[in-house]
């Protein structure tokens, strides 16, 4: 990665709203190339981070190099090869699919026979080939989205920022979108995408960046963080008694936690646990691999966060 | 230039729906220069030594194109700004926040102008612009519309819902309309009043608009051109001011 440029960097960002605090002391770096995923609870600071890098919001202190160009003095200029899918769809309900590509791409500059020339393309991209005429009130959530993506690679960007680009689709139209980011990757675009599914980190992200009240608390490879973090087996339990024996459970496995009515057993070999808890028919009991959402849960806590 | 490319965007959407907002803009007040001119009209001697109806056309031609100006920089503005996040799209791409205030401030006069120009034209169909010095109105029907598009637009960036303009519309508009010359003429009105009219905007459109129709250089035109530019200067600057700060806070 040192060799070559990065294609986002950040240094020691930091951004208060009032006396909060949001962003405090951020370091990022993503390389050319890269699906990078940024994931935190609800108000860690991921969607502040995200415009500061584009430039929308300066920061109180810190760097930013975005594609090259210093942020937000030169934003701009690094705006003109980025592609943004917000958080929540602002496509013009006043056009029609294809007007609202041909606005977007006007926008950057774009001559309309370039823009008709990409058209066909961003249609098969966003599955909505034949539906150009369509107005947006009528295409469903996961269209909407799609659209979106399709509007945010009009000007043909090197890098695509993604505030949760699957929130409130089904599954069906998240794993088109998942498939359709991993297209772009292949095309050698970089990705830097927030997101609080795990799955969507695991399955998409080269490398993450786990984010708390506004500062990086862990990053690598999904992985890394798991072989990092967490003991390598969970076991699940829940039914009568399992308060008692939670106590049990803390002699067979080094580390044993409590979510509602449910324990979770963490340890290297689950073999003791899963024995203990064969003689014990009121206990129900799920074995599996710890996976990312564990991390996560351990880095940033049980507490709820709205 | 890139404002253009804003510009164009609510050019587009009105083009699509050019039927229904030409229609709002003049119905409203051509039924009213109708009604009242020749209803009114009827009972009056010459004002200002012409007919009432052309008299209050001039005054028409500036309180449409003021009201088109402020319902597209308020009104439209705030659904594009608030309600659809239109110009947190437009701001993913290379334009700034600068870039949408301008555009937004040129679109609504421009909306405005149609609306002023429009007014000139059935005016001058009805024999009541007939000096070809009325054409210099439609410059001047541009001027008011920028005024009144950058005040609305600092309206806008300040509101934070719709009720906001109401107070706007209803404190400062319509006693403005009244005591601008539109209706009659502002010079009867007390002198405390008459100078407050003179330091708002309208008057000074009202002032210019109405002798060039009637066929007459105005007095004092480089005041009144003055104070319509400085309102759509400062106003574009305020916005500007305030509309960075609530997207780049």
């Amino acid at each position: 990665m040192s060799a070559r440029v990065s294609a986002l960097k950040a240094r020691a960002l930091r951004k208060s709203y009032g006396a909060l605090e949001v962003v405090s002391g951020l370091d990022l770096e993503v390389a050319p190339g890269e699906c990078f995923g940024l994931l935190g609870p609800n108000g860690a600071g991921k969607t502040t981070t995200l415009r500061l890098c584009l430039g929308l919001t300066h920061p109180d202190a810190g760097e930013i190099e975005l594609l090259g160009e210093p942020v937000p003095a030169r934003a701009r200029q690094a705006r003109q090869r980025i592609g943004v899918v917000p958080q929540f769809d602002n496509l013009d309900p006043d056009f029609t699919v294809a007007e609202n590509l041909l606005v977007y791409g006007r926008y950057f500059g774009m001559a309309p026979r370039a823009i008709a020339a990409k058209l066909g393309g961003l249609l098969e991209f966003a599955g909505l080939a034949g539906r150009e005429d369509a107005r947006i009130n009528t295409l469903s959530g996961g269209m909407k989205r799609r659209l979106t993506l399709a509007r945010a690679l009009v000007n043909d960007p090197q890098l695509l920022f993604m505030d949760e680009p699957t929130t409130g689709l089904d599954p069906q139209a998240r794993h088109l979108i998942w498939e359709r980011l991993r297209r772009l990757t292949q095309e050698g675009k970089t990705l830097v995408l927030t997101t609080h599914f795990m799955e969507e980190a695991e399955r998409l992200c080269h490398r993450l960046a786990i984010m708390d009240r506004g500062r990086l608390i862990a990053a690598g490879t999904p992985r890394e963080l798991i072989a990092a973090h967490i003991e390598p087996q969970v076991v699940e339990v829940h039914g009568n008694g399992y308060e008692a024996w939670m106590e049990q459970a803390r002699r067979l496995a080094p580390r044993v936690e409590r979510a509602g009515d449910t324990v979770f057993v963490y340890a290297a070999d689950a073999a003791p646990v899963l024995a203990d808890l064969r003689g014990r028919p009121e206990l129900a009991y799920l074995h599996r691999p710890a996976s990312l959402e564990d991390v996560f849960l351990k880095l940033t806590g049980r507490d709820l966060r709205d | 230039m890139r404002w253009v490319a804003v510009w164009r965007r609510n050019f587009l959407v009105w083009r699509k729906l050019v039927i229904a907002s030409v229609l709002s803009n003049l119905a409203d007040p051509l039924i009213l220069l109708f009604g009242l001119g020749y209803g009114l009209g009827a009972l009056l001697p010459s004002v200002e030594g012409m007919s009432y109806i052309a008299f209050f056309a001039a005054g028409t031609l500036c309180s449409a194109t003021m009201f088109t100006a402020s319902f597209e920089s308020m009104f439209s503005g705030f659904s594009r700004m608030h309600g659809q996040k239109t110009w947190d799209a437009i701001l993913y791409a290379p334009l700034t926040i600068d870039d949408v205030v301008a555009g937004e401030i040129v679109w609504a006069a421009s909306k405005a102008w149609l609306s002023g120009a429009t007014i000139l034209a059935v005016a001058a169909v009805f024999g009541l612009a007939a000096s070809p010095l009325g054409v210099l109105a439609l410059p001047v029907a541009f001027l008011v519309g920028l005024a009144f598009a950058a005040v609305g637009l600092v309206m806008t960036v300040l509101a934070k819902n719709w009720d906001f303009f109401s107070f706007y519309m209803t404190l400062i508009m319509t006693p403005m309309t009244m005591i601008s010359g539109v209706f009659f003429p502002a010079e009867q009105l007390p002198r405390p009043v008459l100078a407050v009219a003179q330091v708002l905007p309208l008057y000074h459109g009202v002032e210019l608009v109405r002798p060039l129709v009637a066929g007459r250089l105005p007095t004092d035109a480089v005041v009144h051109l003055v104070v319509l530019l400085v309102y759509a200067g400062a106003g574009y600057a305020i916005a500007i001011m305030f509309a960075r700060r609530r997207f780049s806070a």
